[in-house]
This record gives C-alpha cells, structure tokens and sequence, in this order.
C-alpha cells in the first residue's frame, strides 16, 4: 500500500515537471532561420530523473525530520562525532601534523596549474573567514563583502601604477583601506536591522563596482588595470613556477595568521560581544555593551581579511578589473560560511574549499557546473541548514562536586 | 519641455514595470519574511515562455492580438506554475530554520534557474517579438510617449487596483493580511497557513511575468540574465516604500524609475545603477523603515 502511494505520488511529480519543462528545455526557436526544434526527448529524461528524485527526495526528509525530532528529545545530550573529534588530541594532533605535512608538499609534487588553484582555495578561505566574523559571529548579514575585496585589490594597482609601490608595502595599506572602508559603510548601516543591512551592503557593493566600471580616470574602467609586479622575494628574480609557490606559501602563512586571530577574537571580549549581539540586541545592550562600537569593530575586522586578500589576488593575477568583483563573488563568499557552518573555523574553511575545487574538479561537466553549484546550495540548505560543521559553543559545565565548599554552613 | 515629458514617461513606464516585480518581493516578504532572491528569474522565465510561445503561434500561422493573449496567458500560468514549485521545494522545508538559510536556498534557485535556461536555451539575446499593437491616437504624442509604454503604464494600473481590490475584499486577501500579521495566530483561527503562501507565491510570480512580457515587448531583447538585475532593483523599490507593504511597492519603484529616469537624462548615463542604489542607501539611512513602512518598535 506504502509502495502504491510513492508510486503515485511520484508519477504526480514526474507529470508536473514534464509540463513545468516543457516550453523551456523542449522547444527551441531559431529566430533567424525561423525554425521550430522540438528535442521530446528531454522530456523524457525529466520524467525519469523526476520519478527517481522524488523517491530519495521522500527518503532524506523522512530521515532529516526522524534526525530532528531525535535531537529535540534527547537535547544534545552527546556530543555529534565530528566535535568530539576536534576535541580529542589523539585523534586531532596527528591530523594537524598530515594536514600541515600535505601542505607543505603540494606544490613540489604536483604541476603548477594545481598550486594556482590550491592558492586560490586558500585565499577563499581567508575571505570566508573574515566574511564569518560579521556574519557568523556578529550575526550581520553581509552582501557587500566583494567590494572591500576590491578596495584591496585596487589599493595596491592603483598604489602600483601611481607611486611604485611594492606588494610588501600595499600589503597592510590594502588591509587598512578595507577597513577604512568596512567604518564607512558602519556609520549608515549602525541603525538598520536584518535584511534592510542586507539590501544596503548588497547596494554597496554594486555602487562600488559600478563607480569603479565607469570612473574612467580613477579605475580605467572595465579594462582594468595590468602589470601589477607578483610579490618580491627579497629582491631576487622569480621565475614564474617559483613565483606561484612562493605565493602558495604566502597565502598559507596569511591562512594559519587568519586561523590564529580569529581562533582569539572568539573567545575575547569583543567576540563574546559579537555572539550577544547576534543572539539578541536588545538583551546586549542591556549587558552594558555598546552595540555601535561592536558593530563597528566586526565591520572594520571583517573587512580587513578581504583587503588583505585583495592584494594578493592582485599580485597573483598580475591584473584588476571590476567584473571580478560583481555580487556573484559575495554570494560565492556567504555560500562558503553558510554552507561550512556559520560560526565554526573548520566548516567555512571546508566550505571555502568544496566551492572552489568543486567547480574547478566538475570541469568535465563544465556547462552544468554552475547549475550543480545551484542545486548543491538549495540541498545542503534543505537538508542541512546548519551546515557542513555547525560552530562549537563554549560550555561552561557545572561541577557539583567543586561547589561544595561554597554551601557553607552559615546559611544555615 | 518635451524632453522632460519624455524622461517623465520614460521613468513611469520603468516604474511600472518596477512595481510589477517588486510587489511579488513584497508580498512574499510581508507573509514570510524572506527575501526570495529567485523571484527575479520567475520574471526572466515569464519573458522567455512568452518569446517561446509567442515564435510558435506565429509559425503556425496566427497572427496579432491573438498571439499576444495566448503568448501572454501561458506566459503567466506557467511563471505561476515555477514561482509555486520553487516555494515548495527551496522554502517550505525550510519554515523553522534560521533566517539564513532560506536566503541562501534563495540564491541557490537563483543560480540554478539561470542556468537551466541558459543551458535549455542560449546565452546570446534573443529578438523578442512586437507583440504589442500600435495604437494610431498616439501619433501626435510620439516624441514623449510610444504606444508600449502608454500600454505598460496602463496595464500596470489596472493590475494595480485589482490586486488592491483582491487583498482588501477577498476571503483569500483577509487571510493574507492575517497570516502577514501573525503567522501562529493565524494558523490558531484556522487559516490554511501553506496555502496563503502557496498562493503568494502564485501571484507575486504571475505578476512578475506579466511584467517581464511588458518589458521584453518594450526592449525588443532578451537574454538569461535579465532577472537578476531586474530583480535587484525591484527588491530595492520595495525596500525603498517598505518592505511587506503593498503602496509602498508601488511608490518605491515609481521613486526608482523617476530618479533613474531623470538622473540618467540629465546627468550622466553611465550611472544608472548607481542613482538607484544610492537613492537606496540614503532613505534607509533617514527613513530605515522605507516611506511607508511602519517602524515597528522591538519588544522584549
């Protein structure tokens, strides 16, 4: 009976996405010859692949609600596996040593063309990280972050091609564009709430590309601006395959720098003013915590990450022009910590790196990458809203054993 | 003087079109508060199955208004069919999860659907057929205002008020109004809480479509891309008169179309997009509610 049930329900479903297909991916108009081309045969491939879906579809849900409604009774009573794995030294140390071995010999073992890509991931990483101090911990939602990206970049072309300027000096001159830039942008957003922020940054980013499009004389436009010099080595001439691993290891330290003070700020003061705010603004400022200057701080600090990255996407591509930075690329940067795990190091460094090397490894569906990346996004969100490795809270566990010399016998 | 009557149209045939995709914005966020990224490519695709359509009856023979009705209806049915489809699979799994997540679910449609046109059908621009009639009357006016935007304008206002008409006298609009006040109260005096949503969906994509059907008549072009910026900007009308406010959408996007309109006529072309956001920014920054979006006062 079960059976006949998804059956039918299925052969409902296979129905509707023939008819919901039908004019788009059936029909085709060559307009100029005036020719109809009927392809029924993509019909046929809908119903199929629709009949199949909608059978795991039905299976993941039922198993992502039987998943919630278990953790709801049971309140987090264990801890999930991969936490405790990030707990457990014996497992963790080892690992670190592989991951930290395997990194160092990338670029000897493989070709160049790879190391480019892995210094690209990397440089994503960065982003998302310094994306998921204002979205992750602050709890702004931000959909603007391509342009401080940009302002880095253009720090150092425009630094370059005026005055000379070198990548070593550009370097924390980009950064404190982009935070310069990340206050700006504070003072008006410090009174919006929610999407009103979203729609802001979102506008300000699009503003900051366009100006840079259409401001000839400042940006040169949409042509960009080229022959940016790759970073200096103490004054020694690379060629271009030392060139790309001298970069992989500089975008490997700003990585491990990156970890380092995000891994402080979040258990500092400031970061635990970042996680109230997030949770409720009302009850924060009622803590005594003032709001704009937290605010301010996750802007400034979110945004020096993607200055400093802009510098380096600069160095390593030897060439800037505003369409790398179109909203796309923010959205490429929220999907990462979104898709990582909001909040949590490990998951948007993993979410940095599926959706950078996921495109670039699906180069053999290369025409249906995109259309992947899109369904890959809606999936993980339906079935794992969390995402990849949700954020490890801070507990602070309660002993009664050690509060026993507190009940001391005077109340009595 | 003409020139300014002609930039005044010009901005009202925009806005027109504005509203038109913005009030889906606003509907959907007014009942769920999401931001539905995706609702920019329900319109894009309204566009393309009108173009589909529309080249099919016109080899088979058919000719004029008949194409443009037929053309228009399936154009809308279908926009209705895939803004409901969307819903059910991006959003509705999604009700108790963390306002994030939709958003993102959002732009992952978004993504998605541009790409399936894209690879259904082609990246380049597609002519789009005149569909719309010529009308004679015009003759004299025709420096300042052509026979499309006379027609945008005018179908736009009767859109206009019979989607007025259904939110304030209808059963289907009471229950909206309700759901968009209270969700859980709503649900406790027994309204069908999936199918108010369903049905904004329903019509906030019907009317994109029938936006996207005025626009690509009027520009003559269309390609896979047209709905994200499209999109973009009638997300910014909306919040621009209030976001989950009906006239406020509306307002907001005739605002929009104007400042655009004017700016680029008077100031410099090459800034268009930029007018428009930066016009954003400031009224979020003096107005934070939009025009005519109530501030709410946060309670504890």
């Amino acid at each position: 009976m079960k059976i006949y049930q998804g059956f039918k329900q299925s052969s409902v479903l296979a129905l509707w996405f023939m008819f919901l297909t039908f004019p788009i991916l059936v029909i085709r108009v060559n307009t100029i010859e005036k020719v109809i081309e009927w392809r029924w045969q993509n019909m046929f491939y809908i119903g199929i692949g629709s009949f199949v879906i909608s059978f795991v579809w039905r299976y993941l849900m039922k198993k992502t609600a039987s998943v919630n409604k278990r953790s709801d009774s049971e309140k987090t009573e264990s801890k999930p596996l991969i936490q405790r794995l990030q707990e457990e030294p014996k497992i963790y140390r080892p690992a670190m040593i592989i991951l930290g071995a395997a990194a160092l010999a990338f670029p000897f073992l493989l070709s160049t063309y790879q190391v480019n890509i892995m210094t690209t991931a990397l440089m994503y990483v960065v982003l998302a990280l310094g994306l998921n101090i204002v979205v992750g911990q602050a709890g702004l939602l931000h959909l603007g972050y391509a342009a401080f990206y940009a302002a880095g970049a253009y720090t150092y072309a425009l630094l370059h091609y005026h005055f000379g300027i070198g990548f070593w000096t550009a370097l924390p001159l980009g950064g404190l564009t982009a935070a310069l830039f990340g206050i700006f942008l504070g003072f008006p957003v410090l009174r919006l709430r929610g999407d009103y922020l979203a729609i802001v940054t979102l506008g300000f980013g699009e503003i900051t590309r366009l100006v840079l499009e259409n401001w000839n004389d400042f940006s040169f436009g949409p042509s960009g601006i080229s022959g940016i010099p790759r970073p200096g080595f103490f004054g020694i001439e690379l060629n271009l395959q030392q060139a790309t691993i001298y970069l992989y290891f500089l975008v490997i330290a700003l990585c491990l720098f990156t970890i380092f003070v995000v891994r402080r700020l979040q258990n500092s003061r400031i970061g635990r003013a970042w996680l109230a705010l997030r949770e409720d603004e009302i009850a924060c400022q009622a803590m005594g915590i003032d709001k704009t200057k937290v605010k301010m701080t996750a802007f400034a600090l979110g945004s020096t990450w993607a200055g400093l990255v802009g510098v380096i996407f600069a160095a390593k591509t030897t060439f800037v022009n505003p369409a790398s930075f179109t909203f796309l690329e923010s959205a490429m940067i929220l999907s990462m910590v979104v898709l990582g795990g909001m909040g949590s190091i490990l998951g948007v460094a993993l979410g940095a790196f599926l959706l950078i090397l996921l495109p670039e490894y699906l180069r053999a569906f290369s025409d249906y990458r995109m259309l992947l990346f899109g369904i890959i996004m809606v999936l993980m969100m339906v079935f794992r809203p969390q995402g990849m490795i949700s954020g490890i809270r801070r507990t602070y566990e309660y002993h009664g054993k050690e509060t026993d010399h507190y009940e001391t016998p005077a109340g009595r | 003087m003409d020139y300014f009557l002609e930039l005044f149209f010009g901005g009202l045939t925009r806005g027109s079109i504005y509203a038109l995709i913005a009030l889906g914005y606003t509907m959907v966020y007014g009942i769920i508060e999401l931001i539905n990224f995706a609702h920019g490519e329900i319109y894009m695709i309204g566009a393309f199955t009108a173009l589909i359509i529309a080249s099919v009856l016109a080899m088979a023979g058919m000719s004029g208004l008949s194409v443009l009705i037929l053309a228009s209806v399936i154009a809308v049915l279908y926009s209705a069919c895939y803004g409901f489809t969307v819903e059910k699979i991006a959003y509705k799994p999604l009700r108790q999860a963390p306002r994030l997540s939709p958003l993102i679910s959002a732009i992952g449609m978004s993504i998605f659907l541009q790409n399936y046109v894209l690879l259904a059908q082609t990246s380049d621009f597609l002519p789009f057929p005149s569909l719309l009639p010529d009308l004679d009357f015009l003759k004299p006016y025709i420096s300042f205002i052509g026979p499309t935007e006379l027609i945008i304008v005018f179908v736009t206002a009767v859109i206009m008020v019979l989607l007025t008409l259904l939110i304030k006298f209808t059963k289907m609009g009471k229950a909206m109004r309700a759901t968009a006040q209270d969700r859980d109260m709503a649900m406790l005096v027994g309204v069908n809480v999936n199918r108010v949503i369903s049905s904004t969906f329903i019509i906030g994509s019907a009317l994109a479509a029938i936006g996207g059907v005025l626009i690509a008549s009027h520009i003559g072009r269309i390609n896979f891309y047209i709905g994200f910026i499209a999109g973009i900007k009638a997300f910014a009308a909306a919040v621009l008169g209030g976001i989950g406010s009906i006239p406020g959408a509306v307002l907001g996007a005739l605002i929009l179309g104007w400042t655009e309109s004017f700016a680029t006529g008077y100031i410099s072309s090459d800034y268009e997009d930029v007018f428009a956001f930066a016009l954003l920014v400031l009224i979020l920054i003096f107005r934070p509610a939009g025009l005519l979006g109530r501030s709410t006062i946060q309670k504890v």
